[in-house]
């Protein structure tokens, strides 16, 4: 069985374990790292709620093995909120019921921070677009589009205050 | 699901991937973007011993234009494909095409080299490419070739590379005044495999189509031409007559299977409807029409 330390700065942390080079990127972050909001939902790449951020990108960490994210940035929702104050895409979902069960919210809300860093101000058919690979069984998808509208209109006004 | 156990190489540098490839031979499988390979491994339809991830060589991502040519690097991966200033400007059906593959998590990771060398009559990029008559380079310790698109799919999941040989990049011809393209396809859902999709690459010359490619998606066991659509099509002026002749011709040479997205009878149509609607698109974009 073949298997190698590897150090994965998870959520701004270096966080080195020894792994199984068949780990998938996932088992990882949960077992490994202990990091439980990262969710397993299809086991088949469809579902999206495995969802986290690889070098800012918005990837499914349970079709990527571990080995790979050695020496990668991973952003997982536990590293979404900063000093205790909720990110803006997590007050848009608390204020606007953007989540029923809340299993899909993680994955979410970090494919919406790739989409809202690329495109700061995206119309209602991109925020469709960029959480396509998403599936919500709940909501319809209504609320979770009005909370990622939210917050692009809460971090738009804080961009605004910063710069005055 | 766990995928079985394998040794991972991560080579820095193209020639130590190759000479890893030469040593560990069939037991081993090149790791692009993962996307198609991971979940196959996790159902254990693939159990390599090794994988040689290319994730960390420099300079096989790119996309430009260069003497007559739109050059990919085989690890460009299908957002970056997707975001390109010159594939969106100039290269429409590959535009089309990488705008709809799989969903956007998946094209994060995925890669075009990866997509073509699965040689999955399923993927999208197949057809585009058999459209727009691109040829692929492979690499091997004792040199490179050219092969062309229209020899590279070679069975079910089976290409015309050679053991030992990495596919690095992926060559598109530059397209000439009055060219135009267009990829339809039709989907359950995003990020499910097409019903059936059509790729058109045409060039409208004094009203009439001078020359024409199409492909076809995930209709047939291999990446299939439809050459009876581009004859129907060929000298001709756009008409409904033409493109109904194109569409039954597309319907009867493609050869698909029934499964959980239709019928062999209404995948065959659907693919005559596909055709007419990619060949419409593509002959108002050859005349300047977005």
């Amino acid at each position: 069985m073949s298997k190698r330390m590897i150090t994965v700065d998870l959520n701004g942390e270096a966080t080195t374990r020894e792994v199984e080079d068949r780990t998938l990127l996932v088992h990882f972050i949960r077992e490994d790292a202990g990091l439980k909001g990262t969710h397993i939902g299809c086991d088949t790449t469809s579902c999206g709620a495995c969802t986290v951020l690889l070098d800012g990108r918005a990837i499914k960490s349970c079709t990527m093995f571990a080995v790979q994210a050695d020496g990668k940035q991973v952003e997982t929702i536990e590293g979404v909120a900063k000093d205790g104050a909720l990110h803006p895409l997590q007050e848009g979902f608390w204020e606007k019921h953007g989540l029923q069960c809340g299993y899909c919210t993680p994955g979410m809300i970090l494919s919406a921070k790739h989409l809202l860093e690329k495109n700061p101000d995206p119309t209602e058919d991109e925020i469709r677009w960029g959480i396509s690979g998403n599936l919500c069984r709940c909501t319809g998808y209504n609320k979770i589009v009005e909370a990622i509208q939210y917050a692009a209109k809460k971090s738009k006004a804080q961009d605004e205050e910063a710069a005055e | 699901m766990i995928p079985g156990a394998f040794t991972y190489h991560s080579p820095r540098t193209l020639e130590e991937a190759m000479a890893l490839l030469g040593n560990l031979g069939d037991d081993a499988k090149i790791l692009a973007g993962g996307q198609s390979l991971i979940p196959a491994m996790r159902f254990r339809l693939a159990m390599p011993e090794h994988l040689i991830d290319l994730g960390g060589l420099d300079g096989l991502a790119y996309v430009r234009e260069d003497a007559g040519f739109l050059r990919i690097g085989a690890m460009t991966r299908e957002a970056d494909l997707e975001a390109a200033t010159v594939v969106q400007q100039r290269y429409s059906l590959l535009a089309d095409t990488a705008h709809v593959i799989a969903d956007p998590l998946v094209r994060n990771l995925a890669t075009v080299g990866g997509n073509l060398a699965h040689a999955d009559p399923a993927n999208d990029h197949p057809a585009t490419m058999l459209a727009y008559a691109a040829e692929v380079e492979a690499r091997s310790p004792t040199g490179s070739r050219t092969i062309k698109i229209d020899d590279f799919f070679t069975g079910l999941f089976e290409n015309a590379l050679e053991p030992g040989e990495i596919l690095t990049e992926i060559r598109i011809p530059a397209p000439q005044p009055g060219a135009g393209g267009a990829y339809r396809k039709l989907e359950r859902k995003v990020g499910d495999y097409a019903v059936s999709a059509a790729a058109v690459q045409l060039r409208v010359q004094g009203g009439r189509v001078s020359a024409a490619r199409i492909g076809l998606t995930n209709v047939s066991p291999v990446p299939l031409r439809a050459t009876g659509a581009e004859q129907a099509i060929l000298g001709q002026a756009i008409t409904d007559d033409c493109l109904a002749a194109a569409a039954r011709a597309a319907s009867e040479e493609c050869d698909p299977s029934p499964d959980l997205r239709g019928s062999v009878a209404y995948k065959r149509d659907i693919t005559g409807v596909m055709v007419r609607r990619a060949i419409e698109k593509a002959a108002a974009r050859a005349g300047g029409a977005s």
